[in-house]
């Protein structure tokens, strides 16, 4: 039998039962779509959360007060804070060699007013490198000017949001706002630039650190950012820090160092894991969808007894046969995994359509996983059923009418 | 051309033997019109089974055109039942799903011939039982003697050497009954081997031999004067 015959006759018979056909593309489409759909999210979350990191800079290494046991793969939880994290230890790090810059920062919130208008906001006390390390741009005026870290000065610059809040029209250069029970007068804008890790830099002010900690009044920093001069360097910079903290702390190593490097490679990891396990799961649909297919084509076989008896008696050998109910598995499911690869792409469109924040897209492994792993149940499933079909005997089926 | 020796062949019901045929020798020429009648559950059916290479004798030996055909393997039996031997059917066994045109042509797919004779052939064998108008219509939308005249047309379209009919006009009125017989006579007058599966006296009648089976064993073979439609 000719190749081309084998198919135009599978695709007569599927034809020939539509309502069966149907549901099995679907069961077939609804597993391949889940894979794709599942792992694109989890692919999706994984680039977000990289991404978020990325925008932090690469050569970062963040500096927090209070020790954690856990070696720098997450902020300590539980950490005391036996020592504060002083702007004097932040200037000490500008003298390591390995780091090219630092920006000591610290954070609370406070109810930030213009005229009648108000709001809280995240107050971010820093110094003019903040700008560079944070790779922020300037929408209008400027940003903190370079001066003492130690010296406090009432100037701050606003994020796109505040400043649409409180000015709403009016000119936001060079107006006084007041924030706690000081007013600062507001030299800069930031370019609504969008998210950077947890923080909507749109609805931030940032003010001169001295003035933060004056503010919040506490002399402890939130946390140090510290840029080094080459990524290859971070090991050192690292060692270096701990040791100039260690030696203003009277020996104590109560800081923690977190490097990029680190914290990425964990949530590369555990993302990816994630990515896998939906994957897996997604996948145990499909094996659940060969699992019909073989139960659909025995009720196909025992349906069309008669015509398998009358194909034998018209001089097709069994492996004919076993070829055909195979052929029609296997085209069932090659097109179902492509109409479900299409529903999961469109699915997946949509929801990168909803959230365009979110990177959604699968990757090419899951959808070629999720296309093979159709295909092979398929064929695997119903080898079964068309065993049984070739084994058949002719009489008993052409007996019965 | 078809030669039986001490056919028999058995059959297991329960802890019971069943001998649906017991010790069969016959032999039958080419281009013969046999008639096989018998009471019902004597081995008519199983007789043309076996003929037909559908099912295996427990013992004794079938030659088919001089070769020793009892136990070949399965896939060569196929081709030989393929090549010379054509069915056809109480309940006609067309494939619900295609036309006319396709169930005839369907031996002609699985020998894998290209589209273009097939078409040729299905067309000229349609013409020759009368179907040429219905050659795309559903079974469904044909009547009882317009199935089965499909249904010899898929038996004839490769030409076999024998045809092989098990109560053909069983399931039909005497008018359809007799244009479909009326089909295979002419076949048969083309030289091809005609072996029937019937009650009915009538059909035996046109015969010229009829093969009488009673209990697995062949009771009288009677050979009479052939008598053709008008002849
Ligand atoms: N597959 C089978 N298993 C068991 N017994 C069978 C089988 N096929 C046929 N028989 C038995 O063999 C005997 C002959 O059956 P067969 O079908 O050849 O009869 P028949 O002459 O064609 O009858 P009918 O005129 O009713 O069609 C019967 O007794 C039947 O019960
Ligand atoms: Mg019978």
């Amino acid at each position: 039998m000719r190749a081309a015959d084998v198919l135009r006759f599978t695709a007569k018979a599927l034809r020939g039962y539509s309502l069966r056909t149907a549901l099995m593309l679907v069961a077939i489409a609804i597993g391949v779509a889940a894979v794709v759909i599942l792992t694109s999210l989890g692919e999706g979350a994984r680039r977000f959360v990289i991404g978020e990191f990325t925008s932090l800079g690469t050569h970062l290494l963040i500096v927090l007060p209070g020790r954690s046991e856990t070696t720098g793969a997450a902020p300590p939880l539980l950490g005391q804070t036996p020592r504060d994290l002083t702007i004097d230890d932040a200037l000490a790090l500008t003298r390591i060699r390995t780091v090219r810059r630092i920006a000591p920062i610290a954070v609370g919130t406070a109810a930030v007013s213009f005229g009648r208008r108000d709001r809280d906001s995240i107050v971010v006390g820093s110094t003019s490198e903040f700008l560079t390390i944070r790779h922020l741009e300037v929408g209008q005026g400027r940003f903190l000017p370079p001066a003492d870290p130690r010296r406090a000065s009432p100037v701050a610059v606003i994020g796109a949001k505040i400043r649409q809040e409180l000015f709403g029209p009016k000119k936001a250069l060079g107006g006084w706002v007041r924030i706690g029970d000081r007013r600062f007068r507001v030299i800069g804008v930031l370019a609504s630039e969008g998210r950077s890790i947890g923080i909507d830099l749109e609805e931030v002010v940032v003010i001169p650190v001295a003035s933060a900690l004056t503010l919040f009044n506490t002399a402890s920093l939130f946390r140090i950012l510290v840029e080094a001069r080459a990524r290859e360097v971070i090991p050192q910079a690292r060692r270096s820090i701990i040791e100039t903290i260690q030696a203003r702390h009277e020996g104590e190593d109560d800081i923690t160092v977190i490097t990029q490097d680190a914290v990425l490679a964990t949530f590369d990891r555990i993302l990816r894991a994630l990515t896998l396990t939906v994957a897996g799961i997604a996948a145990i649909s499909l094996v659940v969808a060969g699992i019909l297919i073989m139960n659909v084509m025995l009720v196909a076989v025992s349906q069309r007894t008669a015509e398998i008896g009358l194909l034998k008696a018209l001089g097709a050998p069994a492996h004919t046969i076993t070829v055909l109910f195979v052929t029609e598995a296997g085209v069932l499911s090659l097109a179902g995994a492509l109409l479900g690869f299409m529903a999961g792409e469109a699915g997946s469109w949509i929801i990168g359509r909803a959230y365009p924040d979110f990177p959604v897209g699968s990757p090419w492994w899951a959808v070629v996983a999720a296309l093979t792993v159709a295909l092979v149940t398929g064929l695997v499933f119903s080898v079964l059923p068309a065993r049984r079909a070739a084994q058949l005997d002719p009489v008993q089926a052409l007996s019965r009418r | 051309m078809i030669q039986l020796k001490q056919i028999c062949r058995d059959f297991e019901v329960g802890d019971q033997q069943v001998h649906a045929l017991d010790r069969v020798s016959l032999d039958i020429d080419r281009g013969e019109y046999v008639a096989i009648m018998g009471p019902s559950g004597s081995g008519k059916s199983t007789l043309l089974n076996i003929i037909g290479l559908l099912d295996r004798p427990s013992a004794g030996s079938y030659i088919l055109d001089g070769e020793n055909v009892t136990t070949l393997p399965d896939a060569v039996q196929s081709r030989i039942r393929r090549d010379k031997i054509g069915f056809v059917f109480q309940f006609f066994h067309l494939v619900p799903r295609l036309t006319a045109a396709e169930n005839t042509e369907l031996p002609l797919v699985l020998a894998g011939f290209p589209p273009a004779e097939r078409r040729a052939r299905v067309d000229h064998i349609l013409e020759a039982v009368g179907l040429a108008e219905r050659k795309d219509h559903k079974p469904d939308q044909l009547s009882g003697g317009q199935r089965q005249r499909v249904a010899i047309a898929r038996a004839t379209i490769l030409e076999p050497a024998v045809i092989l009919a098990d109560e053909p006009t069983g399931n039909l009125d005497r008018a359809s009954g007799r244009e479909v017989l009326e089909v295979l006579e002419k076949l048969n007058r083309e030289n091809i081997t005609l072996i029937i599966v019937t009650h009915d006296p009538d059909i035996a009648g046109r015969t010229a031999r009829q093969i009488h089976i009673v209990d697995g064993r062949i009771d009288r073979d009677i050979a009479t004067r052939r008598v053709h439609e008008g002849g």
